[in-house]
């Protein structure tokens, strides 16, 4: 048995001070405001607890945040991924004008955002007017009528996990960005896409183009150099960006209540929920449904975490 | 398989780095690209692998007589090993080894039963059995770099392009490596191209020297021909220490100051002409007083260092320059010169060159 040493000895000094502050520090930033939060919410009885947090609409706006968000994290792991490639590999000019706009959303009031998203995505905005146009289409209803059996089909199944695959694709090919789901969508990807590319540039910059080099002098084509060379190395990055985006994304508010419409059971997210829990003044109710988010968030976060240590075996090796 | 390359240019935006370069590679050698950072040696190794391309329209690459200038890197059945291994971390010393026949389309992957014997194969080779389950950070850099080397011997290249492979290792590892490198190189006979700017791992490794500057090949012959018979002044310079002495040529008579010949030197030139002297430090002896009827050149012992293979001697000569002298230990014990003391110095070989031809 090994035993554990804390002191380790080092050029900078202080690793009493440090882990103390460190301690300190989180406490009172971060543990002491959320056991707060569960001190309130101790205030309720189980019985009383389970029933506030396992409503029916409340479970429906688990269901929403969490499908949601995750639907957005992989967006943004998908677009985010290749637009920190297009900004770390290549020179070209405005690039460091595009980097900057990377910034943009986390520098906006997200209020801001959701205004702005709700402007061009509503029936009367930019996009939205298009999208109008489109629903009116003939090409939408010849689309339906060669779609219709299996949009019975998912129509037929539309309950629990599968009612985001049907609010997402709506079976009446009816394409709706303000005030639906694909709203939600929208905004919670606009406001995670940084965190993606903040976290995958700097594991971009220090993939050696030697690696590719060495991949495709042994024979192996783009796909293959990217899926065996390429991605592995960037894995973990990528699921941190993923993380921190998804993260970010279940606890959005400002933007979100602009441009989902809020309808209960079906545009209404968590973080509203708990909102108007609050603007109820039934404040143990709203801390239940947090400390429920929280403890899924942590869950999903913890989980994630695991993920990269185990994929990062070589490091440690 | 011979490696026929004739007429290659290359240049970057305005940067030249190969100009109108023509080498024949004999099939099976070992050849070693020389020259200062810069030369255009490592442009010309990665042209022949077809990880870069030669200027359009510039000559051509033949392997074994076939043209293989618009083929892909991965379809010309080069292996190439980096200076700085670029191993794939994540991956296993097994994996990293079997990583060129794992991506072959699955008509001509060969078996995972028989990817596990030519790992194992490999690393006998490399005499590295039991490390398959290591990572790359695990190891040492000289154990990389054979990973490295394994790696890419695996897919059976028709020819072995190494990019200064001993270049991030410390001396006493690069010295083992190189050697064994050598008698890998006798054991399987690939045709290897490596590239180095350290002229003593050329002479000791490669059958033939293509001595480049500035992007194009100064010289190309065996390490014999290359060393003792340079064929400019960059040459002989840059392959191994040398004295250097500026003069001028008058009716072939050779005026290099008060720089002493001997019949022996190579005087050749035509007249007028500014030119240089280049004496080796081992070709230089030290005499106590000057022989009758002989040139010799008076100088002031200013440094002895006699740790090492040869005794090196700094001397100053009249006009303040500073010359480099390297006895043999037997000679070092009858001089026993001392700083401070007079000497006289006698030239037993030199070449010049005429300025114009060269530097």
């Amino acid at each position: 048995m090994k035993k554990i040493r804390f002191k380790q000895h080092s050029v900078m000094p202080g690793f009493g001070l440090t882990m103390g502050y460190t301690l300190f520090y989180l406490s009172l930033i971060v543990l002491i405001p959320l056991s707060a939060l569960v001190f309130k919410t101790a205030t309720l009885t189980w019985a009383r607890f389970w029933e506030v947090t396992t409503s029916e609409r409340v479970m429906a706006s688990y269901r929403l945040t969490f499908g949601t968000a995750l639907l957005g994290a992989v967006v943004n792991a998908f677009f985010g991924f290749i637009v920190a490639w297009c900004l770390v590999r290549y020179r070209f000019p405005g690039r460091r004008i595009m980097d900057a706009l990377v910034d943009l959303p986390f520098a906006l009031p997200t209020a801001v955002s959701g205004i702005a998203l709700t402007a061009i995505y509503a029936p009367n905005g930019w996009v939205g007017e298009h999208l109008e146009k489109w629903n009116a289409s003939g090409l939408r209803g010849s689309l339906e009528a060669w779609y219709a059996p299996v949009a019975g089909w998912v129509r037929g199944d539309n309950t629990g996990w599968s009612s985001y695959a049907t609010g997402l694709v709506p079976p009446d090919l009816e394409i709706k960005a303000a005030y639906s789901q694909l709203g939600i969508i929208i905004a919670m990807t606009f406001i995670g896409l940084p965190f993606v590319v903040r976290t995958l540039q700097p594991a971009i910059q220090e993939l050696e183009a030697e690696l590719e080099d060495a991949a495709a002098s042994l024979g192996a084509d783009r796909w293959q150099t990217f899926r065996r060379v390429i991605m592995p190395v960037l894995f973990p990055a990528l699921l941190t960006g993923f993380g921190l985006s998804f993260a970010r994304a279940v606890g959005e508010y400002g933007s979100i209540v602009f441009i989902s419409g809020n309808m209960p059971m079906k545009t209404e997210v968590t973080p509203l929920l708990i909102v108007a829990k609050l603007e109820e003044y039934d404040y143990a109710g709203a801390t239940a449904i947090a400390v429920v988010m929280l403890v899924a968030s942590f869950v999903i976060l913890f989980a994630i975490n695991l993920i990269q240590w185990w994929t990062g075996a070589h490091k440690r090796a | 398989m011979s490696i026929e390359i004739s007429r290659i240019s290359k240049t970057f935006g305005k940067f030249t780095a190969l100009r109108d370069v023509s080498l024949l590679v004999p099939d099976g050698e070992l050849v070693a690209l020389l020259g200062p950072s810069g030369s255009g040696k490592t442009t010309l190794l990665r042209i022949i692998s077809g990880l870069e391309q030669a200027d359009e329209g510039s000559g051509a690459i033949k392997f074994h007589g076939n043209d293989v200038g618009g083929s892909a890197v991965g379809e010309r059945g080069v292996g190439f090993v980096f200076q700085h291994y670029a191993l794939f971390k994540h991956m296993t010393v097994f994996e990293n080894i079997a990583f060129g026949l794992r991506v072959r389309p699955r008509a001509t992957r060969p078996t995972n039963a028989k990817i596990a014997d030519r790992v194992r194969e490999l690393l006998r080779l490399i005499q590295l059995e039991g490390l398959e389950k290591r990572y790359p950070t695990q190891l040492s850099g000289g154990q990389r770099q054979r990973i490295a080397l394994a790696r890419a011997l695996a897919v059976e290249p028709r020819v072995l392009l190494l990019d200064e492979p001993f270049g991030a290792l410390d001396a006493q590892v690069r010295q083992e490596l190189r050697r064994w490198l050598r008698r890998l190189h006798d054991e399987i006979h690939v045709t290897s191209v490596f590239v180095t700017h350290d002229q003593e791992e050329a002479l000791e490794v490669a059958d033939r020297i293509v001595v480049m500057n500035q992007g194009r090949i100064e010289q190309q012959g065996t390490p014999d021909e290359v060393f003792h018979q340079p064929a400019n002044a960059f040459v002989m310079n840059f392959l191994g220490q040398v004295n250097l002495f500026h003069g001028r040529v008058e009716e072939g008579k050779a005026d290099f100051g008060n720089v002493a010949l001997s019949p022996a030197a190579n005087t050749g030139g035509t007249g007028g002409q500014k030119a240089s002297l280049f004496v080796r430090p081992h070709d230089l002896d030290i005499r106590k007083t000057p022989e009758e009827g002989k040139p010799a050149m008076p100088a002031t012992v200013r440094r002895v260092q006699s740790a090492g293979p040869v005794v090196r001697v700094e001397l100053e000569d009249a006009l303040g320059r500073s010359i480099q002298v390297h006895l043999p230990h037997e000679r070092h014990r009858l001089l026993k010169p001392v700083p401070g003391e007079g000497v006289f110095l006698v030239v037993k070989d030199a070449r010049m060159f005429v300025d114009d031809f060269s530097i």
